[in-house]
């Protein structure tokens, strides 16, 4: 079964050691093609009769690509064109090593069997492994290796199928094509390769660029300094001469960037970057490597905004004009540490979404991307299709930065659709976010219970029937994806029996397979304004998961016993099944509570919750809870075109508050049960206490209100928020607590055995989770199985006990979450344009929620909407502007603006950049002579430049 | 550089075995002749000498005797050449005192001592190269060089190690496989009447994989027993040719 060789392979690691490998070689690696007759192999992956019409070779082929051409045309590769490809281990392993984001993908498309990728184990095969000759550098070996490889499936072909069929090698490689050519194997270039593919013309688009390294210095003056190589600076970040930071591009000036070192070292924790030069060819996010520059050299932060323009390429005198401009606004006391790149530590690039903007010339093939993310440079690519593409958001990835070259080059990937389109947005913020949105996939769907179903003998066993009670569910009008359910009745001794009701979504995703994976990388189900972008396929999360009122349900169930004190004497947690007697909204169930005439079972067991709310609700205040506030609206949809026509902020009622009660009471009797059980691997949520220094502008901003907040506790917090109230202006105490709001700090999901801080600050509650909606976030879903495994109701598996593995899942779910509140608010903003474009110009009253130096911040509590208005413009003589950072006011020309003022501001969508299309707001009271937007006058031209910064 | 892939997808390992095969076993009985038993095994890179003395008068104390059967005496050592760095390996230091008490426990429990009340064995290994899997070879050692002294056993002794990586269970592990850190299971096996003669296990399992790991080590053990008995085979069938029967 296995003959083997063994032989002696030498490494050096750190200092000289010897190490000895055995390397067995196989004689039972088989092609994996179809109808090979000498090979025993189960499942063939290869086609028999591959379909790949290239004007280059006529016969069908099997394509053999080598390492540099799967680095970097992986996107070609992804193509579903490209069929039958044969991946050889030493190409793998090479990925591997040098890139794992590629080697991910890679790994992705071979699962797919749609694709027919097959990996051949070259190395452990008899005919195929070589041994590192004398004086041969690795590269050259695997090369080599890689060419036996090629030589050996055409020889095994021949053999098998006579001349029909052939394995091609793509190769970029000038030296490897040739010494292949001479071995009497067929090898082209990626890009003849692809060029010569009949019929499908679009993917030469999709070819990487990458320029030979001897064809760089020809073309052009070289622009930028060149990378110091990565060991040197190592060198140099050791001994000090060097320092290591994130590079972040500013997002106003394309001509500069901060660095963030990295370490806890205390000055120079923020290195300035400015000018093309100093930039060197760093993107954002990139890892880089800065030299500081001699003091007198230092910048200062300039204030105004740039906006990459040109379209000529090599202006660079133009670029030298602008970067005086920055250095001439600087005074000498604004002067920061600035520094300038000399490499690259890692690049983090990633595709990136964005518009052509089209050459000039008719007939050229190279055009400049613009990115929507402003702090992306524009990207130079090479495209046929540009009066297709134009008007189109695509996506872009970059595949190098030639020294001389202004632009970094990338290629073409993928159309989104029409810009402005509201799918293509919708796709566009999905994207920059990172969502995964992709409908799930066949292997996913394929653990989906079978329909119909229903609950069987079996699932009773462990249940408890629980179909007798009054249970109802109370949620937002046109919620489909209901997870929680109530119910509440009276005992025969006196007390009463409160249950929550939760989807049991845990006993249909098992834990490992596809369909909980996928969940997983998930995270959390994510709301936008006119879509949801589900965690779980629909069947489960409107369907069988969701507690509707027409059927039997499977639950976890919560079930206490309460006094009238809402004291709790006991609890009790079980799977269940119950069969929801109604599907209540907020306003239906207030409407029961407060209507006189009806008294049946439900309405009965809705006041009795309330009422059991209320007392709860108060002891949680009265324990330092705080309330807080934030401007939501909801937008009003046409039901035909999906158009805004209207926005409305939220109504809270009595009932809301009292399914929140209920969940908070659920959550923190799980969290304790669960930290009982498992004090090592529980999943908890946390909201760590802000530092005092966040409260300072809210402190500020109340005494200039002659009111007194105090920070010394959440309690005292919330007690002097309650009290801070004027009656002549009801909406401060509203105004305050957003600002409160603002104030707080990110909550997160942790493993209680990697941390010891447990104490949720708003809730104030020593330990929290999150229980209730398994349906929408995957901790729930991990808590629902800790909690069956410590109720004996299901099994554990190994991975939910340990801890790290819980940690990694905790730090994915922190990250989807903090994604899925910027997509909603970017989709919040989105329809908001969308709003006040259908509107037209709106004048409308705000108050001042922030006073910056040279700006205020608006807030609309009508539309929830929140802009700046600048008092600074390019074009327009500067008016006299006095900050005074103690109170905090800002004075222009004679007019005092505080904190919480009513202003009048007029409102309007500026499209002149389809791209970055965004609300303006220009000031309309009180007067500023010389500075105000004429009231009535709205026709005449646009405002001024205002800027609306609704994702702060 | 991201570690070492310990299995591939197409279910190769680093040294091109799949999950379930052993390494190259070859084995010699009956390497020297001053001692009463001797074998030499070699299981891929990790090479091991046993060698085999008694069963004779207990030397030193006298009370250290049993009067119902044999002290089982072991000894576990590891050449100083036997690792990447030379090193120079005092006896009993913890980890040869350990390996010396399993190997102890593993052959009074395969051993028939009851046959040799008031008398003892002496079982001496050394491991000449490491590379995994040496408690393991240590017992199969032994066992060869047992049978070459023809003290009576109750059945071969087969040992082999078995991790758990990415869900498979992964059969004799090597060195690499060894330092990933994976758990790790020993298993001493009487293959004819599969009763278990010893079983260790470092770091953390999770119990619903001990079935399958606990499987594979044991269909492991029966293919180490399957070269043992045919090495065996061969040395009698060479040593009766010798006295040209």
């Amino acid at each position: 079964m296995l003959k083997s060789k063994t032989f002696v392979k030498k490494t050096r690691s750190g200092g000289v050691l010897k190490i000895v490998r055995e390397h067995y070689l196989r004689d039972d690696i088989w092609c994996g093609c179809v109808g090979c007759s000498t090979c025993l192999q189960e499942n063939p992956v290869l086609q028999s009769e591959p379909v790949m019409e290239s004007a280059l070779c006529d016969k069908p082929h099997y394509i053999l690509p080598d390492t540099n051409v799967l680095l970097h045309q992986i996107d070609i590769l992804e193509d579903p064109v490209i069929q039958n490809v044969i991946v050889l281990q030493t190409v793998l392993q090479e990925v591997r090593s040098r890139s794992a984001p590629v080697y991910k993908r890679i790994k992705d498309v071979i699962s797919k069997p749609e694709k027919h990728f097959y990996t051949f184990t070259n190395e452990h095969h008899r005919e195929t492994y070589i041994e590192r000759e004398q004086g041969e550098s690795a590269n050259d070996r695997n090369d080599r290796a890689i060419r036996i490889a090629v030589k050996w499936y055409n020889a095994h072909l021949k053999k098998d199928s006579g001349d029909v069929l052939q394995a091609i090698l793509i190769t970029n490689d000038r030296r490897n094509k040739e010494k292949a050519v001479e071995a009497g194997i067929t090898a082209y270039t990626c890009e003849e390769y692809i060029k010569s593919l009949i019929a499908n013309p679009e993917l030469v688009d999709r070819l990487a660029c990458i320029s030979d390294e001897q064809h760089e210095i020809e073309s052009g003056r070289i622009l930028f300094l060149e990378h110091i190589p990565l060991s040197r600076l190592q060198q140099g970040i050791k001994s000090g001469t060097y320092l290591q930071g994130t590079f972040r591009a500013s997002r106003d000036n394309y001509l500069e960037a901060t660095v963030w070192i990295h370490g806890d070292a205390e000055e120079n924790k923020e290195i300035i970057i400015q000018g093309l030069r100093n930039l060197n060819r760093a993107i954002h996010e990139d890892i880089v490597a800065v030299e500081m520059l001699a003091k007198d050299q230092w910048m200062a932060p300039s204030s105004i905004i740039l906006q990459d323009e040109g379209q000529n390429e090599d202006d660079m005198e133009n670029e030298e004009e602008k970067e005086k401009l920055l250095k001439s606004t600087a005074s000498k006391s604004m002067l920061k540490p600035s520094g300038r790149v000399v490499g690259i530590i890692k690049r983090n690039w990633r595709p990136y979404c964005g518009m052509l903007s089209k050459s000039q010339i008719k007939e050229a093939t190279k055009h400049l991307f613009t990115p929507a993310d402003r702090r992306i440079p524009r990207i130079r690519i090479e495209t046929r299709q540009a009066s297709v593409l134009e008007g189109q958001r695509i996506i872009v990835a970059i595949d190098g930065w030639p020294r001389n070259s202004r632009y970094p080059n990338g290629h073409f990937v993928r159309s989104l659709g029409t810009a402005g389109d509201k799918e293509t947005e919708t796709e566009v913020l999905l994207l920059e976010h990172d969502v995964p949105h992709q409908p799930f996939s066949q292997v996913v769907l394929s653990f989906l219970p079978k329909m119909p179903w229903s609950i069987t003998e079996k699932d009773m066993k462990h249940r408890e029937d629980l179909r007798h009670l009054y249970v109802c569910s109370v949620d937002p009008p046109g919620c489909t994806d209901i997870d929680d359910a109530l119910h509440c009745h009276n005992l025969e001794n006196g007390n009463l029996e409160v249950g929550v009701h939760i989807a049991d979504v845990s006993y249909f995703i098992r834990p490992g397979n596809a369909l909980d994976q996928e969940s997983e990388n998930r995270g959390t189900t994510v709301y936008l304004c006119e879509k949801r972008i589900d965690m779980v396929p629909d069947l489960l999360s409107s369907n069988l998961c969701s507690l509707r009122s027409d059927g039997d349900r499977l639950a976890f169930s919560c079930i206490w016993e309460i006094n009238y004190n809402a004291e709790i004497l006991n609890t009790k947690f079980t799977k269940s099944v119950i069969r929801s007697k109604a599907s209540l909204t907020y306003a239906e169930a207030q409407m029961r509570i407060d209507s006189t005439s009806m008294n049946d079972d439900i309405t009965k067991s809705l006041r009795g919750l309330n009422k059991l709310a209320k007392i709860l609700k108060k002891r949680r205040i009265d324990k330092g809870a705080l309330t807080l506030s934030s401007p939501e609206v909801r937008f009003h949809m046409d039901s035909e075109t999906h158009d805004p026509i209207d926005l409305q902020t939220k109504e809270l009622r009595e009932t809301n508050s009292m399914v929140e009660e209920f969940m908070l009471l659920a959550n923190v009797s799980v969290a304790e049960k669960i930290y009982n059980e498992f004090s090592e691997c529980a999943l908890l949520r946390k909201h760590p206490a802000p530092p005092l220094s966040n409260y300072d502008i809210l402190v500020k901003a109340a005494k200039s209100k002659d009111l007194e907040i105090k920070i010394d506790s959440a309690k005292a917090l919330a007690d002097s928020l309650d009290k801070a109230e004027c009656s002549s202006f009801p909406y401060l105490n509203t105004l305050l607590r957003i600002l409160a709001t603002r104030c707080m700090m990110q909550a997160v999901y942790f493993c209680s055995g990697m941390d010891s801080d447990f104490h949720h600050y708003g809730l104030a509650s020593p330990i929290y989770t999150h229980f209730t909606s398994p349906i929408r976030r995957y901790s729930d879903i991990i808590v629902h199985r800790l909690l069956a495994a410590a109720i004996g109701a299901d099994c554990t598996y190994p991975e939910l006990m340990d801890k790290h593995k819980l940690a990694e899942i905790c730090k994915n779910l922190n990250y989807r979450h903090k994604m899925a509140q910027y997509s909603q608010r970017a989709s919040v903003a989105f329809h908001t344009q969308l709003f006040f474009k259908s509107k037209g110009i709106v004048s409308e009253e705000g108050y001042i929620l922030f006073v910056r130096k040279n700006a205020i911040v608006v807030l609309i509590p009508k539309f929830g909407l929140e802009g700046t208005v600048f008092f600074e413009q390019k074009d327009m003589p500067k008016p006299k502007l006095f900050y005074n950072d103690e109170i905090p006011t800002l004075t222009v020309e004679d007019v005092c603006f505080y904190m919480f003022d009513k202003v009048k501001v007029k409102i309007t969508l500026d499209a002149s950049n389809i791209q970055h299309q965004k609300i303006r707001m220009a000031l309309v009271e009180p007067q500023i002579p010389g500075f105000n937007v004429p009231k009535q006058k709205y026709a005449n031209g646009e405002p001024e430049q205002k800027k609306c910064k609704m994702d702060s | 550089m991201a570690g070492l892939e310990l299995l591939s997808d197409q279910g190769y390992r680093l040294d091109g075995r799949k999950a379930v095969e052993l390494r190259k076993i070859r084995a010699r009985m009956g390497v020297f002749a001053q001692a009463d038993g001797s074998a030499y095994i070699e299981q891929g890179n990790t090479k091991a000498l046993a060698v085999v003395y008694g069963p004779h008068e207990i030397r030193g104390s006298r009370s250290k005797a049993l009067h119902d059967r044999a002290v089982v005496n072991c000894q576990y050592s590891m050449a100083t050449f036997s690792t990447g760095e030379r090193k120079r390996r005092p006896h009993g230091d913890r980890k040869s005192s350990e390996m010396t008490l399993h190997l102890k426990q593993t052959f009074e429990a395969a051993i028939l001592t009851q046959l040799y009340p008031r008398s003892q064995i002496d079982i001496y290994v050394q491991i000449l190269q490491a590379d995994g899997g040496n408690y393991c070879a240590c017992v199969n050692a032994a066992t060869l060089a047992i049978m070459d002294a023809g003290i009576p056993m109750r059945d071969y002794v087969c040992a082999c190690s078995t991790g758990f990586i990415e869900d498979t269970p992964l059969v004799d592990l090597s060195y690499i496989e060894e330092a990933a850190g994976g758990p790790q299971l020993a298993l001493a096996l009487l293959p004819k009447s599969e009763q278990i003669a010893l079983l260790e296990m470092n770091s953390r399992l999770h119990e619903d994989h001990l079935e399958k790991v606990l499987d594979a080590a044991s269909k492991a053990c029966r293919d180490v027993y399957a070269v043992l008995d045919r090495v065996v085979r061969d040395h009698v069938q060479e040593v009766c040719t010798l006295l040209g029967e």
